[in-house]
């Protein structure tokens, strides 16, 4: 591989860096985004200005979608974002709670012989169809499930309880899923944590619980960073789990985006509401990124 | 400045701007340029999902020496936004919602059919309505199935005597096992018709009436739902009647799940129909037509009525349904039900602005 090191201005040697046809290598992906990331989005920015009609465009640059987005029914497309943003807090922090512990026990509890096969298992459910796990889901909670069928067999209730088509459904499908995402990037973050900055601390007298709180969790935080803004982004961008188990008895953004499209093919509000969705996304990353220097992992 | 893993800035501004012109351009180029022709012996179908088993297709497929090439959609935005993508030419048939037929018409998609060559005679006389699939004396669509929005229930829960009548769609003894079927057109105009709102004539003088209405439903409601959402909540137990449900969304069920039945109110129900249609553009109008012909004849009508992916009545009178069928179908009270039975609407853009409201604001209650 032809390789050529540089001198910088200072003296200093730089990293070796690719030369000729090798840069040539980067193209395709500048390409790949350029055509289908960055050119989509910006068409469907531009459309989110316009106007339409009877599926027909009447004005070509107005803010009236945006306007909608506030005004619209006494502000239910606001309330789809507010509902948004509750489930995805909720399952971001129910998901950072329960992923640490396991992280934690598999990065320094586990022997390394074992960790392997235990994420393994941790990802297993990955390997299952998205939609096959929200149904999965939904048949577990269900009235005939196999909660209902245990507790009212154990005498625990006499009649069966709803727990699927609701919130909180929708809530425990999203946290089983991203559990799994948050304890991968958390503990590919603390296996990185030297060993003797722990051993220091315990030296120095700190009990285990002042060496998880001042040393451990500290360093782990850009794992849990990425981690939560993962979570934060596929969640609060997820159509299918809130349509399978939350029962549509209150709208997420994504529901109303896709209503925009279903019947009325209103693009232009559809791609307005997309573009204020992604505008609360590069919030959070700019938050996370900023707040809790995921550049450091 | 800030360098990359290499150790140098990946681009410059030039370079970014340069290699993003080239990239633009190369996209916009392939964007322009002209697709390969479509094979001769291909019929392109743009179709609901009912119309994509092998069984219904194949025999027109054998007999013209033709591959049929299937996509189906699922609402009328999104065959239009389709449309918007695609090449004149691209596409021969249609299927689509009967109230949808003049909107599609109207843009210039749809080839007129010469209703003498259409089978009018075998289709259930009701079906033939020229306000909807008609332009003044022109027609565009054939209806080729249609069912009802009444009541699906649980036999082994609910009497059938309980839903008789339109009040049972928010009668408090169903409280909490209530699926309501998420399109609102129909669902609003059977509330309306439960408080003497004739289907037809809903405007923004009484539409705050049907939303008091729905509202009320809301409280009552365990599930809101598409087709598969209110099928699964009536077999998992979390609902025992779906609002606005039909024979689309038990009759399939019914080989696992004996207690699921429906039925119409006796006030009446309103009616849903979709129509096939031929494209303007296609290149094979001769075979596009004889393809309309062959749907609406008796056995293809039986083998779409009882489709893989939903159940319904054949447009065709003279379909061959065997006698199970037609006993779920409830074949043989057809007339009673097309009599008392109303079509969708189409409400303006006005109205049907306000509708959608309505109706997020239902969802979101």
């Amino acid at each position: 591989m032809a390789l050529v090191t540089a001198t910088s201005a200072a003296g200093g040697i730089r990293a070796p860096r690719p030369a000729g046809l090798k840069r040539l290598a980067l193209y395709p992906a500048l390409i790949f985004t350029a055509a289908f990331f960055v050119l989509p989005l910006a068409v469907m920015l531009c459309i989110s200005f316009t106007l339409r009609d009877k599926g027909v465009t009447v004005d070509w640059f107005t803010f009236a979608n945006y306007r909608a987005f506030v005004e619209r029914g006494d502000g239910v497309l606001l309330q789809a974002m507010v509902n948004s943003l509750e489930v995805t807090a909720v399952v971001t922090v129910l998901s950072i709670l329960i992923a640490y512990p396991i992280a934690y026990i598999l990065a320094y509890r586990v022997p390394a012989r074992w960790q392997r096969l235990l994420l393994v298992l941790m990802v297993l459910p990955f390997w299952t169809s998205y939609v096959i796990r929200s149904y999965s889901w939904l048949l577990v909670l269900s009235e005939n499930g196999i909660i209902n069928r245990l507790l009212t067999g154990l005498g625990v209730i006499a009649e069966p309880i709803g727990m699927g088509n609701n919130r909180g459904a929708t809530i425990l499908g999203f946290v089983h899923f991203f559990v799994m995402l948050l304890t991968l990037t958390i503990y590919s973050n603390l296996v990185q944590i030297k060993e003797s900055y722990r051993r220091a601390a315990a030296d120095l007298g700190a009990s285990p619980w002042q060496v998880l709180l001042h040393v451990t969790l500290p360093l782990s935080l850009p794992g849990v960073a990425v981690g939560a803004f993962l979570t934060f982004v596929l969640c609060i961008g997820d159509y299918i789990t809130p349509q399978i188990l939350g029962g549509s008895k209150e709208l997420l953004m994504p529901q109303a985006i896709m209503r925009q499209v279903g019947r009325t093919a209103d693009f232009s509000m559809a791609s307005a509401l997309s573009m204020i969705l992604m505008g609360v996304v590069i919030i959070a990353f700019l938050f996370s990124a900023r707040r809790l220097r995921m550049d450091r992992l | 400045m800030k360098r990359n893993l290499f150790g140098r800035p990946p681009f410059t501004r030039r370079q970014f701007l340069g290699s993003s012109a080239a990239t633009l351009a190369a996209v916009g180029t392939m964007t322009a340029m002209p697709r390969a022709g479509r094979a001769d012996d291909e019929l392109n179908i743009l179709v609901w999902c009912d119309h994509t088993d092998d069984r219904l297709l194949q025999p027109f497929a054998e007999k013209h020496n033709v591959t049929i090439n299937v996509k189906d959609y699922q609402e009328t935005g999104a065959a239009l936004a389709i449309l918007e993508q695609s090449q004149p030419g691209d596409w021969d048939i249609l299927v689509v919602d009967s109230v949808d037929v003049a909107r599609v018409a109207e843009r210039g998609l749809l080839s007129e059919l010469k209703a003498a060559d259409m089978p009018w005679g075998d289709v259930f006389p009701e079906l033939h309505r020229t306000d909807l699939n008609f332009i003044g004396d022109k027609q565009y669509g054939m209806p080729e199935k249609f069912g009802y929005h009444g009541i699906c229930f649980n036999k082994a829960k609910v009497d059938i005597a309980q839903l008789r009548k339109t009040s049972a769609m928010w009668d408090p003894q169903f409280a909490g096992r209530v699926a309501v079927y998420d399109y609102y057109i129909p669902t609003m105009e059977m509330v309306g018709m439960g408080i003497g709102i004739t289907p037809g004539t809903m405007n923004a003088e009484n539409l705050p009436a049907v939303r008091e209405k729905l509202l009320e439903i809301k409280k009552l409601a365990s599930v809101i739902g598409d087709v598969p959402t209110v099928q699964n909540a009536l077999i998992t137990g979390a609902a025992d009647i779906i609002v606005a449900g039909g024979e689309f969304a038990v009759t399939n069920l019914t080989a696992d799940n004996p207690d699921l039945d429906w039925i119409i109110f006796d006030e009446g129900s309103v009616f849903w129909m979709q129509s096939v249609c031929v494209f303007a553009n296609s290149p094979r109008q001769a075979l596009a037509t004889e393809f309309v012909k062959y749907i609406l004849s008796p056995q293809p009508q039986a083998e779409l009525a009882t489709a893989s992916c939903y159940w319904a009545m054949p447009a065709n009178r003279n379909a061959t349904l065997p006698d199970e069928i037609k006993k779920l179908l409830r074949w043989d009270e057809q007339p009673g039900f097309l009599a008392k039975s109303h079509p969708y609407f189409v409400p303006d853009e006005e109205l049907n602005a306000k509708m959608l409201e309505v109706w997020t604001e239902f969802l979101q209650a």
